[in-house]
């Protein structure tokens, strides 16, 4: 099954990529040739097997509600490509 | 014999008993780094101020009588997709060239603790993504038995930097063989601990459900004695489990008697290159010399892992990657009208061709139509696969495997093309899919005198037991006595 040029184009979109010319081209043929190795799954019968979400069955050890600081602010905010004002600067959104 | 040629288990034996100083060590290091590096290309950042500010602090607590840690003033190098606070961690992305962490990561707040010295941030496959360092946004590292090979990747400069000696020990993080196949490569122990035993935070997320830091070390005592500094429960890391805390160096005993070794014969066949497969049967005629059970197995759904594992991680990486978004931190695109702009232009700009090639994969994997023929179905195999496991485990103490189907390749060789370069960690990724322990172990060299090293995979959280397996083969064997040539690396 081969992954079209508009599949990719549409994935990109969704992945918030731009892609060129050359590597819409590129991935419609990786990606045709991982997916197509990716099926090799579909070989394996699972019927009435479960879905594993992670390694180990006990998967998550909860911690308290509680409200910390962790981290400083102005620390978090230190790589900020744009702030202002102890907040992070975007482009207007809402004309 | 130099300072930096010594194991950490042994620097510690002479600071301890006052023969050096940490600041002599530290130095010795840099002093190494700067003859060295510039060659193998191992960091991508050093830290020799902080270092040797530290080093020297150290030095004084010691002079002055005060209570220190035997770990207190032995350097480490630290694989850079890990946070350490105030130094820039860029997991070899331009994504994250400038960024600064913030805070610590777990296991840093662990060896702070014990007032260890940071050498630096080593290079790696852009955020952990490869098996040769190839797909660093910044250079490649160089193997130092032979220049013009890949150290193997995704910890490469952890790697790399242990066998050059630019280290005592490094950390590491391996998601489907990123610490044991370069461990391989370049002839040094590696081990990933279980899933769940040493918390993720402060690493910068590639696969959230396989991701896993470990040691790189020059021998297994040294493996055994940084894995106590970084297990633990962290309440920051709700996958990180609670067990009480174990003296790993407890398990250092020669001894193999009694153990049963199972040797998946799936993993000898056709695919292994025959230098390496007559490495990995000598491995087991030893361990039968010393008086464990070897026996052939079966491990027949292993080959579906790597396809799982492409499934699984490149999905998590699309979601974990949608973070990188130019607003908050990394880079941000100065082509932008609006705000679709700013994301996708330095989405775009910021991450290379193999990251960008898995967030497409793990997108179209996860999106609506495909999410049960893909993700579903590869979480379902993987309950397969783990069952699989289980059934060996009933009967085995350890899997005996290779940990790479080759020795180091050369640049160039498998870049061109993805699926390749996946096949190249065979015979870790599994490990990873089960969530299981896996140590890579030097033990010879090829005809072209690049190390070969065997992977034993044990119980979930019976990391005793490798490193048990691995203590002995080791105290039985001498390939330490084989040094990096640095050959090559003339074009």
């Amino acid at each position: 099954m081969a992954i079209s040029k508009e599949e990719v184009i549409h994935i990109a979109k969704l992945a918030s990529l731009n892609l060129t010319e050359e590597e819409i081209e590129r991935y419609s043929n990786d990606m045709t040739e991982i997916l197509e190795f990716a099926n090799e799954i579909n070989s394996v019968n699972t019927d009435n097997v479960g879905e594993t979400i992670a390694a180990n069955e006990k998967y998550n050890v909860f911690r308290k509600d509680e409200i910390k600081q962790n981290v400083d602010k102005e620390a978090l905010l230190q790589n900020a490509p744009s702030k202002d004002d102890g907040m992070f600067r975007i482009p207007k959104v809402i004309n | 014999m130099e300072l930096y040629e010594f194991t950490a288990h042994e620097l510690m034996d002479k600071l301890a008993s006052g023969e050096v100083t940490s600041e002599e060590v530290t130095k010795s290091y840099f002093d190494r780094i700067k003859e060295k590096d510039g060659i193998v290309k191992a960091y991508v950042s050093t830290l020799e101020e902080s270092a040797l500010e530290k080093a020297r602090k150290v030095d004084e607590d010691r002079k002055a009588g005060k209570p220190v840690s035997k770990y207190a003033g032995i350097p480490i190098g630290i694989k850079d997709n890990m946070c350490i606070t105030g130094t820039r961690t860029t997991c070899s992305s331009k994504m994250l060239e400038n960024f600064v962490a913030p805070y610590n990561a777990t296991v840093i707040e662990n060896l702070n603790k014990e007032d260890m010295v940071y050498l630096g941030k080593l290079n790696l496959d852009e955020f952990a993504m490869g098996s040769s360092t190839e797909n660093s946004a910044f250079f490649p590292t160089k193997n130092p038995w032979d220049l013009d090979r890949v150290p193997g990747g995704s910890s490469g400069g952890s790697a790399a930097a242990v066998a050059a000696d630019l280290a005592p020990w490094t950390l590491g993080s391996d998601t489907g063989g990123s610490i044991r196949q370069p461990a391989s490569l370049c002839g040094v122990v590696g081990f990933k601990p279980t899933y769940g035993l040493v918390s993720r935070y402060g690493l910068v997320a590639f696969a959230s459900s396989l991701d896993q830091i470990g040691p790189l070390t020059k021998d297994v005592t040294d493996s055994a004695l940084l894995l106590n500094l970084l297990v633990g429960h962290d309440e920051k890391d709700s996958t990180s489990m609670d067990f009480e805390k174990k003296d790993y160096t407890k398990a250092l005993v020669n001894d193999v008697k009694g153990m049963k070794i199972g040797l998946p014969k799936e993993y000898l066949r056709e695919g292994v290159n025959e230098e390496v497969r007559e490495a990995v049967l000598a491995v087991a005629k030893k361990y039968e010399e010393l008086g464990a059970t070897i026996e052939e197995c079966s491990f027949d759904v292993g080959k579906y892992a790597t396809s799982v594992y492409y499934v699984i991680a490149d999905a998590e990486a699309s979601s974990n990657l949608g973070r990188f978004d130019g607003i908050r931190y990394g880079y941000r695109s100065e082509k932008f009208e609006n705000l679709k702009d700013i994301y996708r232009n330095s989405r775009s700009e910021g991450f290379g061709p193999e990251v960008k090639r898995r967030i497409m994969v793990g997108t179209y994997v996860l999106s609506s139509g495909y999410y049960d023929a893909y993700y579903k179905k590869a979480q379902k195999v993987r309950t397969v696969i783990n069952k699989a496991y289980n059934e060996l485990f009933e009967k085995y103490d350890l899997l005996l495997t290779p940990v790479s189907p080759t020795t180091a390749f050369k640049f160039g060789e498998k870049s061109e093309n993805p699926i390749e370069m996946y096949l190249a960690d065979i015979c870790t990724v599994p490990v990873n899919i089960g969530g299981l322990p896996g140590i890579s172990v030097p033990c010879s060299l090829d005809s072209k005198g690049l190390p070969i090293s065997f992977q034993l995979i044990g119980k979930a959280f019976d990391e005793e037991t490798i490193l048990k397996a691995a203590y002995t083969y080791e105290q039985n064997t001498n390939f330490r006595e084989n040094k990096p040539t640095f050959k090559g690396g003339n074009n």
